[in-house]
């Protein structure tokens, strides 16, 4: 299956982990990613608190350049996801941003007619490559790992409408499918305090402290999530959170690609997980090595 | 209990509901019933000086100082849950956007962080055409928290260790059509 891939900033920065294990998972999938042309930023939060129109015209670009493939865009982060998808939906639901997005695009020789689906690489790799697939590509299943689905809060919000806002289980199917085990939590759709974290940084850590103590709580070995954003506030945070409330949370963050390449038997490395910032613990290299060597 | 300042009726701003009302979404707060839905799903609204539900009344009453310069809009993470969940299905993340905009055009925002934040994306994406995480963040310690400058130096740390932390921006190429399109927007005017 062929699709237009729109990778966002963090993929190739801060998330250059996830950018590699959806690189090194995606020939097993048989899931083929084209790269956006000279894609830009979506525009994230931040550009549309200060500029509305500017922030939609330079979104509807990557939208415009896409289309002309004819085929689904899919995008790894939940921000470019939300924003993308934001966009497309208001594009076709007020005539008049219609027209104004139209007249900027225009001013740089494009042109955006609405017909483009906008999807999260999640939606595309459990819907559209399938559960079963996914099972019968796993080379070993990973048994009596706890795995906690953290889908953080944009993905399945507005306009999302590939699961439930308030009950998604897209992820916890996919823990199953690997033949892991799902740790459901109450709080695996609370907002991790995105970019709170450089501004208000304490409230942003009482988010992630809530998250990390409701997930241990209930007995995970990890978090897997789906965001470039969740997985850094998670992750690179975990070590200040636990200075900050004297916790000892030692829980390893990961994207939900790299633990689907666990499962295909690709070595850790290339799956970036050398590089996270909370090391992946005995418990989980053991069952992760078991994996490898199956 | 009673002893805040009554604040007296002629001391408001009749004229600021009509102004939200003419910002994009900002006609859907008529619809607010004052349920309450929205401050309770908030992850926030226990920081906030009004939760979102007092937000909506205190617009309609004219209280624009004290809208305009509440942290409300900027404790916001655009998370969605109170859109998700408002039965009146008010689009209360983009009357936040909105008001974020009229705080910033107004100048309403001394001190508030999320802004300096947001200013400096935007200059980034219109210099790059992409964010270059590294750079904003630097440019966002020297210009609104310099003086902590040093906590963020351990998570720094560790995504240098890790690779995580690029050095220089992805730029991407045709950044003339980029700004062809920023500068029509301009001529148009926002929304």
């Amino acid at each position: 299956m062929k699709y237009t891939y729109y990778p966002g900033c963090s993929v190739n920065a801060t998330a250059n982990i996830y950018r590699d294990s959806i690189a090194a998972i995606a020939p097993a999938l048989g899931l083929e990613l084209e790269e956006l042309e000279d894609w830009n930023c979506c525009g994230a939060t931040a550009y549309m608190s200060v500029k509305e129109l500017m922030s939609f015209a330079i979104s509807a670009r990557n939208l415009a350049i896409a289309e002309q493939h004819h085929r689904d865009v899919v995008t790894p982060c939940s921000a470019c996801y939300t924003v993308l998808n934001k966009t497309n939906h208001y594009f076709a639901d007020y005539p008049e941003l219609r027209k104004k997005i139209g007249q900027a695009l225009e001013a740089g020789g494009l042109s955006y007619s609405g017909n483009l689906r906008v999807r999260h690489l999640l939606d595309v790799v459990c819907n559209d490559i399938g559960y079963e697939k996914i099972t019968s590509l796993a080379k070993k299943k990973l048994a009596g790992l706890k795995v906690a689905p953290y889908y953080g809060c944009q993905i399945v919000r507005p306009d999302s409408g590939f699961d439930d806002p308030d009950e998604p289980t897209t992820m916890n199917r996919l823990i199953e499918a690997l033949g892991a085990e799902c740790v459901d939590y109450r709080m695996k759709t609370s907002c991790c305090g995105a970019s709170l974290m450089g501004t208000q940084e304490d409230l942003a850590m009482r988010l992630c402290r809530n998250l990390l103590l409701d997930a241990q709580q209930n007995g995970a070995h990890c978090i897997v999530t789906i965001c470039p954003l969740c997985q850094m506030n998670l992750d690179v945070y975990q070590g200040k959170v636990n200075a900050r409330f004297k916790t000892k949370f030692d829980i390893p963050v990961l994207y939900f690609t790299q633990l689907i390449g666990v499962s295909l038997g690709l070595p850790l490395r290339d799956l970036g997980l050398n590089r996270l910032a909370v090391k992946l613990t005995k418990p989980i290299k053991k069952i992760f090595e078991g994996a490898n060597n199956g | 209990m009673l002893d805040r300042d009554v604040i007296a009726e002629y001391k408001l701003d009749h004229d600021f509901l009509s102004e939200i009302y003419a910002l994009p979404g900002g006609r859907e707060i008529k619809k607010c019933i004052q349920c309450g839905t929205c401050s309770s799903s908030c992850p926030l609204s226990y920081v906030m000086d009004y939760g979102p539900r007092k937000m909506f009344s205190l617009i309609r009453a004219g209280f624009r100082d004290e809208v305009l310069s509440s942290n409300t809009i900027w404790f916001c993470s655009s998370c969605y849950t109170c859109a998700v969940r408002c039965p009146k299905d008010i689009k209360i993340t983009d009357v936040m956007y909105a008001l974020k905009r009229l705080a910033v055009k107004e100048g309403k925002t001394k001190g508030k962080k999320a802004v300096v934040l947001s200013k400096n994306f935007a200059r980034m994406v219109n210099t790059y055409g992409r964010n270059h995480e590294t750079e904003l963040m630097a440019r966002y310690i020297l210009e609104a928290d310099l003086f902590h400058a040093l906590k963020f130096v351990p998570q720094g740390w560790k995504l240098l260790v890790n690779r995580r932390l690029p050095l220089f921006p992805h730029r991407m190429k045709n950044m003339d059509q980029l700004k062809k399109i920023l500068k029509k927007v301009d001529e148009l005017g926002e929304i």
